[in-house]
């Protein structure tokens, strides 16, 4: 089948984002206070559990960000044409999620729909006879055809190959890291696996295994199910809300990094300038900031988001496809966020800046006519790090945790692009039914805790590794 | 220090008239009136007319900052800016969409607002710190430990979960309290519990955090330690001394948000139904009535003005080392 690659903005940003850690990473290795940190960081127990957890979501959210459409079917010699939906990798992966859609709610793992409906049923002795019961679904447990009673079993007996396999995916991964952990020291295998196990070794492996074995369990189980399930049910319209989840944690993902693509040049050059060069530079930026700080976070957000609105639905000429038109709007919010939001690491740097101009080895240089410009990109920069990875690692939970506050509010993204927040929003009268759904809500607000508990952990790791106070 | 308040009401002055500018640059030049009057009227009846009148209707349809056809003092004064924006600055907001004056409004509401802002205030803070308290004074234990994981993990947890599950919990299962509405009067207080317990507990986890690393701050200080050289006990060292000096922070701190108050909260509001200035402000965001929403940026940056002047005042007042001569 041919496909045309799609590359949507974000993916642009999310992919330069990659490469710019990529090379941040390779370059940290090369100054030795910030690779002594991130070892420190290595060190954390809970911080490497928390990152182990973090890079799966990365994972998921990097395979939703490679878009493209499909080619419609046509006769050939045609000049092709593609379809207007544009779809990710992940989509692909997930085809069966995404394409076995019911008819409206059902529970997690049920085999028949939620309400009960009008319908035809054949007797034993051929006749029809129409009833009130609860239709069967159309693809969960669908296998089973209309041995349904074997429904525990099927299920059990799923969810155990699935552990089975997961545990022996989890102890060969054991095996490979005590094997090149004991080639590394010299020590035979027992040893380095009673090191490993009891914490004796610098990086935290016995964390990341751990946080490994409990992910692979999870996943194990999720998927090992959701091929014949579903597993999280579905909800209004029918989509499987496990598939929804999962395409959550790119628009997550999007808004927690790709804010501080505008968060941290606004930051770094207005915060160092003001402090390095004092005088009406410095009254200028503070009376910005001051300004931009005093106006509510949200009210100036939702101020934006409207005029965003307006300037959208004016021009409807700017998108070839709705996703495009989505994907331009999330990139506004995490614009309009970044815009808002640069004010408290500027003013921390410019603190510090302030501070560390007085030092000697800084006026040194100023005696020795070294130029402002190098002097901020050599001396002081460098010693400005610290905050600013602190800054980073902080500020993405709490963004993730204001998509989903934003959309309910109707502020945050499209109404179209799949987020908790907007899965919050659309579940959130589902609590009033009798009986209640309660699975699109839960399975949306169990993945946002997990995303933002392990963003805060590894977020504590880092800033207890990477602030002198501390150390 | 009379001075000195002068010299910071003065120093207020630029600043609200850059957020007049910012808000007035959002509302009227990234966008013109006349893109709004189409977004507000719907696709099908945009005629020139239309827009004419709904421009004429709002006084829109004026020049943005000069009217050279006015006469007088005219040339100024009848224009979008000085109509719309510059008479913010004297507590006149227009009127909304449905033709309600905003001011009388935002009066009104101001009320239920802080009948759930003010307690919910008090309490948090109260809670918050004697947690914190607890977990300092049982530094380095389990208690401690847990503690603050609990902390970490309720404050990873969406404060749309606490609202939603929290009204799920006592107002659908148990049926303790109504699910929503306001009562004046003391009737009030049965829809009000349940709003302030959600925002107390909502605002545990980070809050106990971070007074916790105060207090533990506080704790290294040589001051305790000549206390406990004196011989003093342990709690007599944590509530004379660390408590009273930890307060001083604690208490500039979260001077800033006392203004701030009167905003109400958006979120507990609109789930709950009370008619306070924060359900105003959400209702504004989904009719897109672009005054109200003009409006209560204004006075939210001129209550964090207040509160900023405020916290200036407080830290002379609770720290004698503190003195304002430049």
């Amino acid at each position: 089948m041919n496909i045309q690659p799609v590359l949507l903005w974000s993916d642009v940003c999310i992919w330069l984002l990659v490469l710019a850690g990529i090379g941040a990473g390779w370059w940290s290795r090369r100054q030795p206070p910030l690779a002594a940190a991130w070892k420190r960081v290595g060190q954390s127990r809970p911080g490497m559990a928390a990152a182990t957890i973090l890079l799966a979501f990365v994972l998921v959210g990097l395979l939703d960000s490679l878009h493209y459409r499909e080619q419609l079917p046509g006769k050939a010699g045609e000049k092709a044409s593609y379809s207007v939906e544009v779809l990710s990798a992940l989509d692909r992966l997930l085809l069966p999620l995404r394409t076995r859609v019911e008819k409206t709610y059902s529970e997690p793992l049920a085999t028949r729909a939620y309400a009960k409906e009008m319908m035809e049923v054949r007797q034993a002795d051929g006749s029809l006879r129409t009833m009130r019961d609860y239709p069967r679904l159309k693809f969960g447990g669908a296998t089973l055809g209309a041995d349904e009673a074997r429904v525990d079993a099927d299920i059990a007996g799923r969810a155990i190959r699935a552990v089975l396999l997961a545990a022996v995916v989890w102890l060969g991964l054991c095996l490979v890291v005590v094997r090149r952990l004991a080639c590394a020291d010299g020590v035979p295998l027992k040893q380095a696996w009673q090191a490993l196990w009891c914490g004796e070794t610098a990086f935290a492996w016995n964390a990341v295994l751990i946080a490994f074995g409990a992910l692979m369990l999870v996943a194990a189980l999720l998927l090992g199910l959701a091929t014949e399930y579903h597993v999280f049910g579905t909800d209004k319209v029918g989509q499987d809300v496990l598939y929804q989840v999962l395409k959550s944690i790119r628009t997550a993902l999007v808004i927690g990094l790709v804010t501080t693509l505008v968060t941290l040049p606004l930051a770094v050059f207005l915060g160092i300038i003001a402090g390095y060069f004092r005088g009406w530079i410095d009254d200028l930026i503070q009376y910005i900031y001051t300004t931009l700080n005093s106006i509510p976070g949200v009210l100036l957000i939702a101020a934006a988001v409207l005029m965003m609105q307006v300037v959208i639905d004016t021009h409807p000429q700017w998108f070839a496809t709705a996703a495009e038109r989505a994907d331009l709007r999330l990139l506004a919010l995490c614009f309009i966020l970044g815009l808002t939001s640069w004010t408290g690491l500027a003013r921390l740097l410019r603190g510090e800046a302030l501070k560390l101009r007085e030092l000697e080895y800084i006026q040194a240089a100023q005696a020795f006519g070294v130029s402002d410009l190098r002097i901020i990109s050599r001396h002081l920069l460098p010693n400005l790090m610290h905050i600013v990875i602190i800054a980073l690692v902080m500020d993405f939970s709490g963004l993730v945790l204001a998509e989903a506050v934003l959309s309910y509010v109707g502020i945050g993204v499209d109404p179209s692009m799949i987020s908790f927040g907007t899965m919050i929003n659309n579940a959130r009268m589902e609590l009033g039914r009798e009986p209640v759904v309660w699975w699109s809500l839960v399975a949306a607000f169990a993945f946002m805790f997990v995303l933002v508990l392990a963003a805060n952990l590894l977020a504590d790791a880092v800033r207890d590794a990477f602030d002198p106070r501390m150390a | 220090m009379l001075a000195y308040i002068l010299r910071r009401l003065l120093y207020a002055i630029p600043i609200l008239i850059g957020v007049n500018l910012i808000t007035f640059a959002l509302f009227f030049i990234v966008n013109t009136p006349d893109d709004m009057a189409r977004m507000q009227l719907g696709v099908k009846r945009v005629t020139p007319e239309a827009i004419q009148k709904w421009k004429a209707e709002r006084g829109y349809d004026k020049p943005l900052f000069w009217n050279g056809a006015a006469e007088g003092a005219g040339p100024v004064t009848q224009t979008i800016f000085f109509e719309k924006s510059a008479r913010m600055f004297a507590g006149d907001f227009g009127r909304a969409e449905d033709g309600r004056d905003i001011s009388r409004e935002i009066v009104a509401r101001m009320g239920p607002s802080l009948a759930i802002a003010l307690p919910t205030f008090l309490l948090g803070l109260f809670v918050t710190v004697s947690f914190a308290l607890l977990l300092a004074f049982f530094r380095a234990t389990a208690l401690d430990f847990w503690g603050v994981v609990l902390c970490v993990a309720m404050m990873s947890i969406s404060g749309l979960f606490y609202i939603i599950g929290g009204q799920f919990l006592f107002a659908k299962i148990f049926r303790l309290v109504p699910i929503s509405g306001y009562g004046g009067g003391l009737d009030a207080a049965r829809f009000l519990i349940l709003p302030v317990l959600i925002g107390v507990i909502a605002g545990i986890g980070s809050s106990t955090r971070w007074y916790r690393t105060i207090f533990l701050e506080e704790m290294g200080k040589d001051y305790v330690r000549t206390a406990r050289a004196k011989g003093l006990t342990e709690t007599a060292v944590m509530f004379g001394h660390v408590l009273r000096n930890a307060l001083i922070p604690i208490l500039t701190g979260v001077v800033v948000v006392i203004p701030l108050l009167f905003m109400g909260s958006l979120l507990t509001e609109s789930f709950f139904g009370i008619p306070g200035l924060g359900s105003y402000t959400i209702d504004a965001i989904n009719a897109q009535d672009f005054a109200v929403v003009r409006a209560m940026v204004f006075i939210g940056s001129v209550l964090y003005i207040v509160g900023l002047i405020l916290t200036d005042i407080s830290y002379t007042l609770v720290d004698p080392r503190i003195r304002f001569d430049r």
